[in-house]
């Protein structure tokens, strides 16, 4: 966590913007007229209770729905087209989403061979040194199905690192794991933040995670009132906000 | 019986006496001893029957031993049931041990009265089903305009459409389907062969059940028979692969790496239903004539030469390709149906499930309502 990075990003360097977006499912809003920006390098945190709306708004920022109302830029291009290409970031979904019928060498080599002109024996060389990255050296030829859930959550990681994206989506990534597991998925995502610059929007209601890895995050209401914070984690412990504050302070409402 | 004290409740030695019971009078019940849920039928009666003369209706559980937090939950139930049938119930002497698990489920408070959700009337129920199922074909028809788009752009795209895949899938629709594709066209060769003969020998017609069995076989029982081998296997199985597919979000991992899954998924899938069918047909063919020419030898007194020689004077080339022809469109539709109903699928193993269901059940239909159309299209074209 380096103090020089921006407290808020100057508006040339986004690489991510959102503006006046609305989210919700066919005529339910859950959230309307979101604006925030992610910039380059950060890494950005999406706070909320549970039915706030976080995972649905990480769907509407890959492009898996279609927003009734407003805009969404990735890296100066938008809104995200799915079906026009290869998407000029990676996704990690909450239980993983590994093809359960390849193994997780399959896995990780699949956007490496449907995306460049690699020769099997290099796109495989290249899916083994992304799985050595993140520490799952030995599991290439296993199937999904024999890995723990941690070590879903790093195979996923690799395969959404696959083609070296400069933006990763993942979907509360140490939800669901022992502390010790969960503080590992930490320190890998603050270590290729760190090493590869790697930008990276987090959903998570982790609040540990949340103080260790976000740079800045927004915090949504879950009664639909939008965004009711927005910065630096740590400074948001002390906001007036009485929402905000039963967040960071484990307290509901009474 | 006095309320015992809390440490007794935990003394093994008073299980023996485990039992409840309910002292009635006018507009009173007094509930006294053990009450658990695997028991709490009896609980529910007794006040419903308590209940029956209206007006009030107190519930003294000052003799309670003890009660599970599922007969507190009845008993709060109940009030509120009641009072909004116009009956109070008043729960009193709640035993001080109990009062924390009354307060948990909300017992201590007045009774919350909620208006009794408004059943679909019979408009209405007719109103919704059909909004359900315009919603299902909207879904159908906009997934077949979607493969159809597919299909037009495997020519440019080849790879997007991972045909790679095919031989594979041709393998598991195709060649693992052999051993149950030639049983059951066997035995129905055999059975039709064994049908006939007694009354084909009443009038020495003998050497015309290679006519019979060799038509029907090759023009009607062999397309449908393997299609619908082929539908209750690979039909069913593309459902709920794709379904579970769906529902683990790796249908959403596809898309998210650019990669479109309906030609992914969908485009192999039909290929290899298309390639498969007619062969297994063709095999279901030569397996069901040996059914027939069996029973010919063994109880119809015709000889092996004979019966393939009035087989091969009575068939045409054409029986047995219009055959092989119809099966390709079957292999289509099983592959779209099944390719549809997994996309389709949201939520758990429960859609799954029903998916896989409605598969079959669709392939079924399809298959017969399309071959019906084939019979009569063939029909007025004078084939």
């Amino acid at each position: 966590m380096s103090a020089a990075r921006p407290e808020a990003a100057p508006a040339g360097e986004r690489l991510l913007e959102v503006r006046g977006l609305t989210i919700g499912w066919g005529a339910k809003v859950l959230q309307r007229d979101l604006t925030f920006g992610v910039a380059r390098g950060e890494v950005f945190a999406i706070l909320g209770r549970s039915g706030a709306g976080k995972s649905t708004l990480l769907r509407f920022l890959v492009g898996l729905e279609a927003p009734d109302a407003g805009r969404i830029v990735i890296a100066g291009h938008g809104p995200v087209d799915l079906s026009a290409g290869l998407p000029p970031f990676g996704v990690m979904f909450q239980a993983g989403a590994l093809f359960g019928s390849m193994t997780v060498g399959e896995n990780v080599r699949l956007p490496l061979d449907e995306w460049t002109d690699l020769p099997p024996a290099a796109a495989a060389a290249v899916a083994r040194a992304k799985l050595a990255l993140v520490g799952l050296e030995g599991a290439f030829d296993q199937l999904p199905s024999e890995l723990s859930g941690g070590m879903l959550k790093r195979a996923a990681m690799a395969r959404a690192l696959a083609l070296d994206p400069e933006l990763v989506f993942l979907d509360e990534p140490s939800a669901g794991l022992d502390p010790i597991t969960a503080r590992e998925i930490d320190d890998l995502i603050r270590a290729l933040n760190d090493g590869l610059g790697l930008t990276c929007v987090v959903v998570t209601h982790e609040l540990e995670s949340v103080f260790m890895l976000a740079d800045r995050c927004i915090v949504l209401d879950d009664r639909g009132g939008g965004i009711v914070a927005e910065g630096d984690p740590r400074a948001l412990c002390d906001s007036a906000d009485p929402r905000v504050r039963e967040f960071f302070n484990r307290r509901p409402r009474s | 019986m006095r309320t015992a004290a809390p440490g007794d409740a935990e003394d093994p030695g008073e299980r023996v006496d485990a039992t409840s019971s309910f002292e009635r009078s006018p507009g009173a019940v007094r509930l006294a001893g053990t009450f658990c849920t695997r028991e709490a039928a009896r609980t529910w009666s007794e006040i419903h029957d308590a209940a029956k003369g209206g007006g009030e209706l107190v519930l003294d559980l000052s003799d309670v031993r003890r009660m599970d937090g599922g007969v507190i939950a009845l008993l709060v139930a109940a009030r509120a049931e009641l009072a909004a049938e116009g009956v109070s119930v008043r729960i009193v002497s709640i035993p001080e041990a109990l009062r924390p698990l009354f307060e948990l489920y909300r017992g201590l408070s007045p009774p919350v009265e909620r208006p009794p959700r408004a059943a679909l009337g019979g408009v209405e129920a007719i109103g919704d089903a059909a909004l359900r199922w315009a919603d299902e074909l909207r879904g159908a028809l906009g997934f077949l305009a979607e493969a159809g788009a597919a299909f037009a752009r495997v020519p440019l795209r080849p790879r997007r459409a991972h045909l790679s895949e095919v031989p594979w899938l041709v393998q598991r629709a195709g060649f693992d389907a052999l051993p149950i594709v030639v049983l059951i066209s066997l035995l129905v060769g055999f059975v039709m062969g064994y049908q006939s003969a007694r009354q084909l020998e009443r009038f020495g017609a003998n050497v015309y059940v290679a006519d019979l069995v060799g038509i029907s076989i090759t023009r009607e029982l062999a397309p449908l028979m393997t299609a619908i081998i082929v539908a209750g296997r690979s039909g069913a199985g593309y459902a709920s692969e794709i379904g579970t597919m769906k529902v683990n979000d790796e249908i959403d991992a596809l898309r998210v790496m650019g990669l479109p899954p309906i030609a992914r998924l969908v485009v192999p899938r039909v290929f290899a239903l298309v390639i498969v069918l007619p062969v297994l047909a063709l095999v279901s063919d030569v397996v069901g004539i040996a059914g027939g020419l069996f029973v010919a030898v063994t109880s119809l007194d015709v000889s092996a030469p004979a019966y393939l020689l009035e087989t091969r004077r009575a068939l045409v080339a054409w029986d047995v390709w219009q055959g092989l022809i119809k099966s390709a469109p079957f292999g289509m539709t099983i592959a779209l149906i099944a390719c549809q109903q997994g996309f389709a699928a949201s939520g758990g193993a429960e859609s799954v499930g029903r998916r896989t269901t409605t598969t079959v059940v669709a392939c079924l239909l399809s298959l017969v309502l399309l071959d019906a159309a084939f019979t009569f299209t063939l029909r007025l074209l004078g084939k």
